[in-house]
């Protein structure tokens, strides 16, 4: 079989043919990287053991530009993702799948940065890849490359944690700080390009939730506020749960280069993306257990209580200003644009 | 944050606001037109509504790039994208803003057109060169602050003798605007809290004529809010004291004379235009610029020999009434129920400045 040049060959469709050239890429880039014994074994299907009990399963499509960016590239990104999406229902991620699509032209060397990126990922996790699949597309009919996740957990018994299950009265947790993702992506997007040392904050969160629901395992709901922001997060928990939200933004913990590229950019850090926090919400009672709880594990160091649930017909998100307001946190409308002037 | 904390400061805040109370004349009222989309941003995002007192209220002006563009100029850029083969680029904000037809930049992306969002003029300069065998238009629209960049990438174009960039120029000036809206009388105004970038560039001294002519007081502000809050504190002061003098609160940036470099650079690429329509207010004379003829290879109008389009705004939507203070956004039947971010069916909904998202997004509330 002939040897596959990853340090100067590029995707070619015969890569996707399901030949001897797909053979090739799967054995010396995607086995090499993300080896386990489940894996190795090149079924269609693997099959593992299970014990008694509820069981999750989640996926995520992972579309990025630029694939790599500070702290991170779509290959971690695309194992946090998905490894966080299961831990918001409590459950233990044990097993994850990949599927790619390539494009034509992609170069092998990026490809194999990103899939060493995603092996990484994963064994720091402690979650392996179990089963992917790989399909190549003609030049220009894709972005590079393009991989989803999916996910299975199994969830620890008496654990309910759903978003529709806020009440007035809980309290809102916030794990850390928001909007490093989507400013270190922004900072490093092309015709945007500005000098900032922020990274990334993409990480698996699934040790931090464990903790957590030990701690209190009648945790109401946990998301991770990633596309769309904390806004969106907290707006989807009080749609979803029929409540009110009120928060208060001297409580929101953000780093002040993320303030500061917001304000260059007439942006909103409310609406940044977040690839490493998590919202939760809990019965007023527990959230100072929990608090500390989560300021004990590494990825919770700066978690704070933001506010609280309210009645409220219209499911309004409202936050008191710094200022010294109050102003609505709307769903957001299309896109975040930087404004004109 | 260095320089942006000090002009949120709480207790400041609270101070300013205190004085506004004491010193607010319970018999009267204080309609404070704020004149750029930027203050109503700043008085809704911030609250500051909430610290002022009920006889005092804040009434929009038209200072919001996107919403006064008329919905025709709109459609002719989509017809030239459409038709011309060209790479349009645009700024981000103007993508959603629906035409009479309820079509877009935005949906005319969708169906093919190569509309491109830009950052700055020097985006489209560079896609031009890049881009040596494809037509580039540059769609240019704002008030004086965003003028003097086009004018800066036109004598590029220039000097490097670029045959496939032109501009799509709909600049418009602020101090025509305001005399229209004092002229007609209809928004019964006692004060403006005046431009803040725009003042960077056309100093205070440019709207001295107008508030001498109207006898109305006018403050120029800055977007922080302690600016919005020092500046109504200011106007109200004038109020009562019966006084209409242009003042300056945002001395941190604006001169009596402005910038005169860029106001240099301006004269020597555009010219006024004898009458240009504005959404809401209608045809105004010598309110708004073209592209001089020296520079005339660079004027897409010309190039691509563009019509003028007549496009009717949406049954119902009073964008007009409220980019002239007349009415405030809750008025309009279809704000919140036809008219949302989603589906607006008027600019001033759309634009990241305009009145009705800023009541939407952040004021629903009350």
């Amino acid at each position: 079989m002939s040897r596959l040049d990853i340090k100067n060959g590029v995707i070619e469709m015969a890569h996707g043919s399901g030949g001897r050239a797909s053979a090739t890429l799967i054995e010396e880039l995607f086995i090499r990287h993300l080896d386990n014994d489940l894996l190795r074994r090149g079924n269609d299907a693997s099959a593992f053991e299970v014990k008694a009990g509820r069981m999750v399963i989640s996926t995520d499509a992972h579309v990025v530009s630029p694939l790599f960016f500070p702290g991170g590239d779509i290959g971690s990104l695309s194992v946090h993702g998905t490894i966080n999406d299961v831990a918001t229902s409590g459950a233990v991620p044990l097993y994850l799948s990949a599927s790619f699509i390539l494009e034509e032209g992609f170069p092998l060397a990026d490809l194999d940065r990103i899939v060493t990126s995603m092996a990484k990922a994963s064994r720091d996790a402690g979650v392996p890849v179990i089963t992917g699949d790989t399909k190549v597309v003609e030049r220009g009919k894709g972005d590079g490359v393009f991989i989803s996740t999916t996910g299975i957990g199994l969830l620890p018994e008496g654990i309910h944690i759903s978003a529709e299950r806020a009440e007035p009265g809980d309290a809102i947790i916030l794990s850390g700080f928001i909007g490093d993702h989507g400013v270190a992506i922004l900072s490093s997007r092309e015709g945007l390009e500005f000098g900032t040392s922020m990274v990334s904050d993409s990480t698996a969160l699934h040790t931090l939730v464990a903790a957590m629901v030990e701690a209190v395992p009648d945790i109401h709901c946990l998301r991770d506020p990633t596309r769309g922001g904390l806004a969106t997060t907290l707006n989807e928990m009080a749609r979803q749960s029929a409540v009110g939200i009120h928060i208060k933004e001297e409580k929101i913990p953000i780093r002040i280069e993320v303030k500061a590229a917001c304000e260059l950019l007439g942006l909103d850090p409310l609406y940044i993306a977040n690839e490493g926090k998590m919202v939760c919400i809990c019965p007023e009672a527990s959230a100072e257990t929990l608090l500390t709880v989560m300021q004990q594990h590494p990825q919770g160091l700066n978690a704070a209580i933001i506010g609280a649930v309210t009645e409220d017909d219209r499911h309004l998100v409202v936050m008191q200003t710094a200022f010294g307001g109050q102003r609505v946190v709307d769903w957001l409308a299309g896109e975040q644009l930087p404004r004109i002037c | 944050m260095k320089y942006v904390d000090e002009f949120r400061d709480r207790e400041t805040a609270q101070a300013l606001a205190a004085l506004i109370k004491t010193e607010v004349r319970p018999v009267r009222t204080y309609r404070l037109m704020e004149f750029c989309g930027g203050h109503t941003h700043a008085i809704f995002r911030f609250g500051i509504i909430d610290l002022m007192p009920d006889n005092l209220q804040f009434v929009h002006g038209p200072g919001c790039p996107v919403c006064v563009l008329p919905a025709g100029r709109i459609e002719a850029a989509i017809k030239l994208a459409e038709e011309n083969d060209v790479i349009l680029c645009s700024y981000a904000d103007l993508m959603r803003v629906p035409t009479g037809k309820r079509d877009s930049l935005h949906k005319a992306k969708a169906r093919g057109a190569d509309i491109r969002m830009i950052y700055s003029p020097t985006d489209a300069l560079n896609i031009a060169r890049n881009n040596p065998d494809k037509q580039v238009v540059f769609f240019a629209i704002g008030f004086e602050t965003t003028t003097p960049p086009t004018a800066a990438v036109l004598k590029t174009a220039s000097a490097m003798q670029l045959t496939n960039f032109s501009v799509y120029c709909n600049h418009v000036q602020t101090p025509p605007a305001m005399a229209h809206i004092l002229s007609a009388g209809d928004a019964k105004i006692d004060g403006i809290l005046g431009p803040s970038h725009v003042s960077t560039i056309i100093g205070s001294h440019a709207y001295a004529d107008c508030c001498k002519q109207y006898q109305m007081p006018l403050v120029i502000a800055g977007f922080e809010p302690l600016d919005v809050i020092q500046s109504t504190l200011m106007l109200v002061r004038q109020i009562n004291e019966g006084r209409s003098d242009v003042e300056n609160q945002y001395t941190r940036l604006v001169t009596a004379s402005g910038n005169t470099k860029a106001q240099a650079l301006m004269d020597e690429v555009f010219e006024l235009r004898p009458l240009f329509e504005w959404r809401g207010l209608g045809q105004l004379p010598d309110s708004a610029l073209r592209i001089k003829l020296e520079y005339g290879d660079f004027d897409a109008e010309k190039r691509f020999d563009m019509q003028e389009i007549r496009s009717a705004d949406i049954k119902g939507c009073i964008c007009p009434a409220v980019l002239s203070g007349i009415s405030n956004p809750d008025a309009c039947v279809l704000f919140g129920t036809a008219c949302t971010p989603e589906e607006p069916k008027g600019a001033c909904m759309v634009s990241s400045e305009g009145a009705c998202a800023a009541y939407y997004a952040y004021g629903r509330h009350r």
